[in-house]
């Protein structure tokens, strides 16, 4: 079986300004794979290239092993789901149209859902635990219900690939554990890679099967949680002083902040 | 009519009837009314009985149905343009008239007419051209960074009425004959002068341009959630925002270069619409046609009755109603 995505080589710079150098990975089907790496080092940018947003300047990209830029994007929408960090905040639909909308790729030129559609979006819906906020306009949901409402949205996709650009930033303890396990679930019970970048090493530590730290636009390293959360690694990567341990609660690594004075 | 019950034909199919029912009563009124008072009894017979009055029957049919049918035209395409291009620039106060798009297609309209051109197709391509260029502007200076804030298109807008207001000004200056007072009465968006050939030539061009727009009306519903989203389920971004304002450009063009500067409609209707029938631009976009058509057609009557004494611009209506909405719809996205 062919990896979901294939990276060899690639390069994406915007004009003037190289982002990304020299990737080469792969993301097996069914893993949660999480891009982590310090501010502005390029992993918006990697993550919308994998999305086929922005065009690499060099190299190879292969999902499930078909070249990306010769999928046409309508089908490429049916294979990979984007989930932006942020929706619009007077996004006028409700979650049910939201989430809705994720049929877009399959339906025909006037764009009107049949039943098979509307019982689709009720699953995701169901799946994310909005059901009772269906009704609801997404600019009255917090950020965690909006959250959830886009990846009900892509969901309703169907993909065998989600993206997702920072799905926890802006989320208290709990709504960070609840969206990590649902995508974790999504990853388990219905197979689907799920790729995310993410600032929060620990919780990528905690739910990743592997991760990849970039940085200044290079991978610095790609493996299983144990390999890349490291001091040795870390340290210089975001270039401040921190202890590696074991979380007492599990066998995953811990990353600890140290006091610069 | 509420926003969750029954499938999305229905909906639209439900949203249509009423609407229809509206555009129907309007278009009623409209032939029926008017300065030389004639009432519904008249158009009735002229309708549907040979009798009647000949002169009655000829101002029914010769002077009040064309225009009446040229408002339900210009209102529909009017409101459908603002429809656009709130979903398109994302921002609820943009209107082909604010944005200065009209006035654009004005500019070249007035062109065409100093340079003797005849109505159609002449001065129609000359506002196209006009409603382009000032289209051009917006999107170069709403695609800079410094202007990502809403109310920096609004007043890049604002500013580019005032320039193409300016460039009128300078054209009705030059102008010494009798061509002044037509194109002065003219830009205040008359109505008046319409013949059932013109009418006929402007829905020509119109009646395409809506189903363009309501084809795309489910992607414009992505758009509006975000371009990277929209690319993201399949939309071809560019493409359809470029299909989607060029059309627009050319609808409003073709209304002004046929009745000059209506502002506003494409504020109001919009707006009252989403009120009732929320969000999705599949029931939005005929409901503007519609309900559009409506509006125009009512404010054409109340300028055509209110006066004492001979008509007054349709245009004059329209902007006593939706200025001051404008004012009421800014405060609110203030909060």
């Amino acid at each position: 079986m062919s990896p979901t995505i294939h990276v060899h080589g690639m390069h994406c710079a915007y004009p003037n300004t190289p982002v990304l150098r020299d990737l080469t990975f792969s993301v097996e089907p069914g893993d949660v794979f999480v891009i982590i790496g310090p501010n502005g080092t390029g992993k918006t940018t990697l993550l919308k290239v994998l999305a086929g947003l922005l065009p690499p300047s060099r190299g190879e990209i292969l999902l499930s092993g078909h070249p990306l830029e010769r999928i046409k994007q309508r089908q490429l929408s049916r294979q990979l789901a984007y989930v932006a960090q942020t929706i619009a905040d007077d996004c006028p639909f409700t979650v049910r149209e939201l989430v809705l909308m994720g049929r877009a790729p399959y339906l025909g030129v006037l764009g009107i859902e049949g039943q098979a559609d509307i019982a689709i979006a009720s699953q995701a819906i169901e799946f994310t635990g909005l059901s009772h906020l269906a009704t609801r306009p997404v600019s009255h949901l917090s950020g965690g219900e909006r959250q959830r409402a886009q990846i009900a949205r892509a969901i309703c996709q169907q993909p065998d690939l989600i993206l997702l650009d920072e799905p926890t930033a802006a989320l208290d303890l709990a709504h960070q554990v609840r969206v990590m396990e649902l995508l974790v679930s999504l990853s388990r019970t219905q197979d689907t890679t799920v790729v995310m970048v993410s600032h929060d090493i620990n919780l990528a530590a905690m739910y990743a099967d592997r991760i990849l730290l970039l940085v200044e636009g290079r991978i610095a390293a790609c493996g299983p949680p144990r390999a890349v959360i490291d001091e040795r690694v870390l340290c210089p990567a975001y270039g401040c002083r921190l202890r590696v341990d074991t979380s007492p609660w599990g066998a995953w690594p811990r990353v600890n902040l140290v006091k610069s004075r | 009519m509420t926003r969750h019950s029954g499938s999305l034909p229905m909906k639209i199919a439900l949203v249509c009837a009423v609407l229809l029912l509206f555009l129907l009563g309007a278009i009623l009124a409209g032939i029926s009314m008017g300065s030389s008072g004639s009432a519904l009894k008249t158009v009735w017979s002229s309708l549907f009985q040979d009798g009647g009055d000949a002169m009655q029957s000829a101002i029914i049919w010769r002077i009040r149905l064309p225009r009446v049918l040229l408002a339900a035209l210009v209102g529909a395409a009017l409101s459908l343009g603002g429809l656009v291009f709130q979903a398109l620039l994302k921002n609820p106060l943009a209107e082909p008239y604010i944005l200065g798009i009209s006035g654009g297609a004005a500019i070249g309209a007035i062109i065409g007419i100093l340079l003797g051109l005849s109505r159609i197709p002449g001065v129609g391509i000359t506002a196209f051209l006009g409603s382009l260029a000032t289209l051009l502007l917006i999107l170069i200076i709403s695609s800079g960074r410094a202007i990502l804030v809403k109310d920096a298109l609004l007043l890049s807008g604002v500013m580019i009425n005032a320039f193409c207001t300016a460039v009128i000004m300078f054209l009705l200056s030059i102008t010494q004959d009798a061509r002044l007072h037509k194109i002065i009465f003219w830009l205040m968006g008359d109505l008046s002068a319409s013949q059932i050939r013109h009418v006929g030539m402007l829905a020509a061009v119109l009646l395409p341009c809506f189903a363009v727009i309501f084809l795309y009306s489910n992607r414009m519903n992505l758009l509006q959630v975000g371009s990277d989203l929209a690319a993201s389920m399949g939309v071809p971004v560019r493409r359809v925002t470029l299909v989607l304002l060029v059309t627009t450009s050319l609808m409003v063009s073709a209304t002004v270069s046929q009745c000059g500067l209506i502002g506003f409609v494409g504020l109001v209707i919009p707006h009252l619409l989403r009120l009732i029938v929320g969000p999705d631009h599949r029931v939005l976009a005929p409901g503007c046609i519609l309900g559009g058509g409506a509006y125009m057609v009512v404010c054409d009557l109340l300028a055509r009755v209110l006066p004492a004494q001979g008509e007054m611009p349709g245009g004059v209506i329209t902007a006593m109603i939706g200025a001051p909405l404008f004012i009421i719809l800014l405060r609110r996205s203030k909060r």
